[in-house]
């Protein structure tokens, strides 16, 4: 028996991270994410788990970092400045293989910006955010039941991948209350446990090392340093971070097309609009008030790592429009992989598209 | 001496110079570890970025070698989500004081059940001898070549006045001592804080007339003065000697403690 509720976006999104069996949640209030640590501080003690209040968001990723480390599922939720503090250390979470969830209510940037307006600007801070080459997943939600489905998948995946993984949402999904279906369970999936005969960083065929969280006896040692299959420091070989970085890219980018999750709508259609959160539920309006079979609509789940083949989905397409609450930032990605035009419908500002801005584009590609 | 289990042979010869102070605190608080009788697989050692934070790298139970300034937030997760682990934390005077300070005063401040141990050499010596919070007034280094011009941070002092259950501090020279208070700091609940002046005498000697080794360990051995000594001195309104510092223990109370194993 599931159960029905009215809900916050991002009081949804603490529900399901409860659900997939997250005990740890290390975090910093800012607008407009706050209702997350809220929701969790009321909620773990109950559960068994662990909240904290960290003393900024450099303390808060580190802490869900150490947690992770346990065992645990462990989580933290933040906006645009405490990401930007987060950087370096989700590149720590990369190049050690970390599970663990980020949960980004986007606020409009740069800098302080708009607290509380909605945006979609840290899209390609999330992929490439902190220094040196490595690969993330990032999850993009458009309704209150996805803030919590797709919370429940984000912990799945960074546990399958050992690999930081974000729910990139934003102020007008976190904020927005709706109807909510939540299950009595959700599947789990755990990440793979380290082999006995496997050193701690020796990965098989999918590049993913068995995961041997402290406690189990195997003596793991964790290092941001560039190291070597048994986890020691190997900073001078270039063959051990060829073999290393390589790797933490390829598990992820490799696996693009299996870590898919996209919705296809009129895949005949020559004028496709390409659409990942907010912008998705005007462009769903618009279709809805004005049916034309010329007009598709794709929308990415996961935008990270970016699976190209779904733009295949539209064999007729002649223009992919996208509108986006930032500049271009996606765009840019979409324009690498087809040869028809893009074209950018930004808005920045804090509010969302109007159907009447769209249809304005449609209007002038037909 | 240490039971040689502890110890990743596999990663030796380590990386520290000749003369570092590093290796005696490692030994001391191995020493503690055995007298705790704790077990490696109940043991995480976790650090940060510096000549100490490598140091769980050649100890052989789990470890967490962080980023610049982290490592007692990291530990604060580890330990807040497994209590029964027992965590160590090495880090440095640039790792803790200087990138690291608001995460030393709010763990101290939360007194979370750990064993914080700096190796205070006073300089910067991964890097090359910069000038760090803690280099003395005075002294040379490659970043205050007309002498530092900044006042010292008292780290001991930090730590008690922000919370931690225990504070102590000693030299590389005192091993024994440092061995009982590092003993004493596990044993207390809540977040012990042992600041381990040692000896760097390729990037601090180096630069202030301390070159050998020797030299090095006096110029510790010389200006630490036990704190009971201290306060009759300023009691009695004796002149201190330029350049003195306490050892001893700072402080053993019972505050409220987090994450302690039940």
């Amino acid at each position: 028996m599931s159960r029905l509720e009215f809900m916050q976006g991002n009081a949804a999104c603490a529900e399901g991270a409860l659900a997939a069996g997250c005990r740890f949640f290390g975090g910093y209030p800012i607008t407009p994410s706050t209702e997350i640590a809220e929701t969790m501080a009321r909620r773990l003690p109950k559960v068994g788990g662990v909240f904290i209040s960290m003393e900024d968001e450099l303390a808060s990723i580190a802490a869900v970092i150490g947690a992770a480390w346990t065992g645990t599922r462990a989580m933290t939720a933040t906006s645009g400045p405490g990401f930007s503090l987060m950087m370096e250390n989700i590149g720590y979470a990369a190049m050690t293989e970390t599970p663990c969830v980020i949960v980004n209510i986007q606020r409009g940037g740069p800098s302080t910006g708009q607290p509380t307006r909605a945006a979609q600007g840290d899209m390609l801070q999330c992929r490439f955010g902190s220094h040196g080459d490595y690969s993330t997943i990032a999850l993009t939600p458009n309704s209150v039941q996805e803030m919590f489905d797709l919370t429940v998948k984000a912990f799945n995946l960074a546990d399958r991948f050992r690999v930081p993984t974000f729910l990139m949402s934003d102020e007008a999904v976190g904020h927005m209350r709706e109807r909510v279906t939540i299950p009595d369970s959700v599947d789990i999936v755990p990440p793979a446990p380290l082999l006995e005969d496997s050193l701690p960083y020796e990965a098989g065929e999918d590049g993913i090392p068995g995961f041997a969280p402290f406690g189990s006896g195997r003596s793991v040692h964790v290092t941001g340093l560039t190291h070597d299959e048994r986890g020691y420091p190997d900073t001078t070989d270039p063959e051990a971070h060829d073999r290393l970085v390589r790797r933490l890219v390829a598990k992820v980018e490799s696996a693009r097309h299996d870590i898919a999750d996209y919705e296809v709508i009129n895949p005949d259609a020559e004028r496709v609009f390409v659409t990942y959160g907010p912008p998705s539920r005007t462009v769903a309006q618009v279709m809805r008030d004005h049916p034309d079979e010329s007009v598709g609509h794709l929308r990415y789940r996961v935008v990270w790592p970016f699976d190209e083949s779904a733009l295949q989905e539209f064999p007729d397409a002649k223009v992919f429009l996208m509108p986006e609450l930032n500049m271009g930032q996606m765009a840019r990605e979409v324009q690498r992989h087809v040869d028809q035009p893009v074209v950018p419908i930004s808005k920045i500002g804090g509010e969302l598209h109007t159907p009447a801005e769209l249809l304005q584009a449609l209007e002038a590609h037909r | 001496m240490i039971a040689p289990d502890w110890l990743r042979e596999d990663r030796l010869p380590h990386i520290y110079c000749t003369g570092c102070g590093n290796g005696s605190v490692i030994n001391c608080t191995l020493a503690a570890v055995e007298e705790m009788g704790w077990k490696r697989d109940e043991t995480a050692f976790i650090s940060g970025i510096g000549c100490s934070s490598r140091a769980p790298g050649y100890i052989l139970t789990d470890s967490l070698h962080t980023t610049h300034g982290r490592a007692l937030a990291f530990a604060t997760g580890v330990k807040m989500a497994k209590p029964d682990v027992n965590v160590v934390v090495f880090t440095g005077d640039g790792d803790l004081a200087a990138i690291g300070g608001n995460h030393f005063i709010h763990a101290c401040r939360r007194n979370v059940d750990m064993t914080v141990i700096c190796m205070n050499n006073q300089i910067y010596g991964m890097t090359g001898g910069q000038g760090s919070p803690t280099t003395p007034t005075g002294a040379f280094s490659t970043t205050t070549p007309y002498g530092a011009s900044e006042p010292a941070f008292d780290l001991a002092e930090l730590a008690v006045a922000a919370g931690a259950n225990y504070v102590a501090r000693w030299t590389s020279y005192h091993v024994k001592e440092l061995t009982k208070a590092i003993t004493t700091g596990m044993q207390t609940p809540g977040l012990a804080f042992i600041e381990v002046r040692t000896q760097c005498p390729t990037n601090f000697g180096r630069h202030n007339k301390l070159r050998s080794i020797p030299d090095m360990i006096e110029y510790l051995r010389g200006n630490a003065m036990l704190r009971a000594k201290y306060d009759r001195l300023v009691e009695e309104g004796a002149d201190i000697p330029e350049g003195t510092f306490t050892v001893g223990e700072l402080v053993r109370r019972r505050r409220p403690a987090m994450g302690v194993k039940q």
